[in-house]
């Protein structure tokens, strides 16, 4: 697996030859506060760059969860639609939220490195 | 207008709150362990609430004052004994409620507990049925804080002997540091548990004390949640001006005698209301599945026909479910009746509920 990337939207996605998963980040989980409702998208599913792809709701409000990179959905995590409480436990690893064949490499590239999202987290805080 | 500040608000700072503007003041929304631990405290230890934003308004005068508020509030006031508190309304002409709050005799009058964002023209209303010899004081000076849950009477009466034999829904004047204060048994989330007036010189020294026994800061978040799950409206969301207390489902805070001889705001209104039923009614649904609905959502029957609206959603943390309520036409507003909610363009099943969804019993 491939060094994790990083979107401003707050998504990581990691890459296995062309099939990338996609997840919130730490940061994220801990803006929304207790999850408590996920959905996520059905296999075969065409997503877009930036477009949303899945919905993530805390105690406060919904959100939409947007995929940092375009292609088909293979796969959602239904193990977080069932038990939403664990993307707050371990949004970087279990709770990952779905996995996509991509089509272009280069968007995986452009995303953010750790370090340099970790600095985005910084100078936007909210 | 400026941003207004509770005496608090830097003690809840120090506690880690995130703040929200909330009714033109900067009030906490949660604090480090966030809204569902913050639930869960209140409802198996205990939890205090800053509602200094909330007005006390004080009201003097002689048994005119009685009919003069009488016009405006549809509670039995002349029976209310001294230190008796009830919950009521402000009622427009059209029988609307103006706002939700709790009213308490007194030995000079009444005390009414009014809604942060109305009580600038709650105050308004009610003085237009005031006399030149009754007095008002929307009191500043004054802090309020919801101690609420199942250790709450074992926690204060060590600081303040006297307070676990009040019962629901009545209050006292007791002393503390040197200073009274007034405790009402009362509260919001369903729980057991106790408002206090205190002035705001001393609240500091008051949490410093619960703090001390274990007593979690709770924020907006989870009253909120609390509410919700005990089937408490919250004004501006399930109840507004346009709204009166019959399709809100609250004809029982209109007392006996004020439903037979009226004399006041709406009356017609509401005493048509109350004889021939509402066109739509505010109950408790349950979506199905983990959906949340919140406010706005569309309600619709089986067979697609748009039959309500919601009005409050969340997930309710000691249900362990999705909870909300709202308004739907009367003919489907039986327990148990199943509807479809339209969250996202998509539609979800559900079921109208019993409220409220969390029970608790009261001491009486």
């Amino acid at each position: 697996m491939s060094e994790k990337k990083f979107s401003k939207k707050h998504e990581w996605v990691s890459l296995d030859g062309d099939v990338a998963t996609v997840g919130i980040t730490k940061h994220a989980t801990e803006m929304l506060g207790d999850i408590v409702f996920v959905e996520v998208p059905d296999a075969g599913k065409a997503v877009e760059k930036e477009g949303q792809a899945a919905v993530v709701e805390s105690t406060k409000a919904a959100s939409d969860v947007y995929s940092p990179i375009s292609g088909e959905i293979t796969e959602g995590n239904k193990a977080i639609a069932d038990d939403p409480g664990s993307v707050n436990t371990d949004p970087e690893g279990a709770s990952w939220f779905f996995k996509l064949k991509i089509k272009d490499k280069g968007e995986y590239d452009s995303l953010m490195s750790k370090d340099e999202y970790d600095k985005f987290c910084k100078e936007n805080p909210s | 207008m400026d941003v207004q500040k509770t005496a608090l608000y830097n003690y809840h700072k120090n506690l880690g709150a995130k703040f929200v503007p909330f009714a033109g003041y900067e009030m906490p929304i949660q604090y480090k362990d966030g809204i569902v631990k913050e639930h869960i405290s209140t409802r198996t230890h205990a939890g205090f609430f800053d509602v200094s934003h909330m007005g006390q308004f004080f009201l003097e005068g002689d048994e005119t004052l009685i009919e003069s508020l009488e016009k405006i509030i549809p509670a039995d006031l002349k029976n209310l004994k001294i230190n008796h508190s009830k919950y009521s309304f402000l009622l427009n002409n059209e029988g609307g409620i103006i706002d939700d709050l709790i009213i308490t005799k007194t030995e000079k009058g009444f005390c009414i507990i009014l809604n942060a964002a109305c009580k600038e023209n709650d105050i308004k209303q009610i003085s237009q049925f005031l006399q030149k010899n009754h007095k008002h004081l929307l009191n500043n000076d004054l802090s309020l804080i919801a101690l609420q849950g199942p250790k709450s009477v074992e926690i204060l009466e060590k600081l303040i002997p006297g307070v676990a034999n009040l019962k629901f829904m009545t209050g006292s004047k007791f002393e503390y540091e040197d200073e009274k204060l007034y405790v009402t048994r009362s509260g919001y989330t369903g729980e057991d548990g106790f408002e206090i007036s205190i002035s705001n010189t001393k609240v500091e020294k008051l949490i410093d004390y619960l703090i001390s026994n274990k007593v979690k800061p709770i924020g907006l978040g989870a009253r909120d949640t609390l509410r919700l799950e005990a089937g408490l409206c919250l004004y501006g969301h399930d109840l507004n001006e346009k709204i009166n207390p019959v399709e809100a489902n609250l004809k029982w805070a209109i007392a006996k005698k004020r439903k037979e001889i009226g004399g006041f705001n709406g009356w017609e209104k509401i005493k048509d209301l109350l004889a021939n039923g509402s066109e739509k009614i505010r109950v408790g649904i349950k979506p199905d599945g983990k959906v949340i609905a919140r406010e706005n959502t569309k309600i619709f029957s089986p067979d697609n026909n748009e039959i309500g609206f919601v009005t409050s959603g969340t997930f309710g943390p000691s249900v362990n479910a999705p909870v909300a309520m709202g308004y739907i036409k009367s003919e489907f507003s039986e327990i148990g009746t199943s509807i479809l909610l339209e969250v996202r363009g998509k539609k979800y099943g559900g079921k109208i509920s019993e409220l409220p969804f969390y029970k608790k019993s009261y001491v009486k």
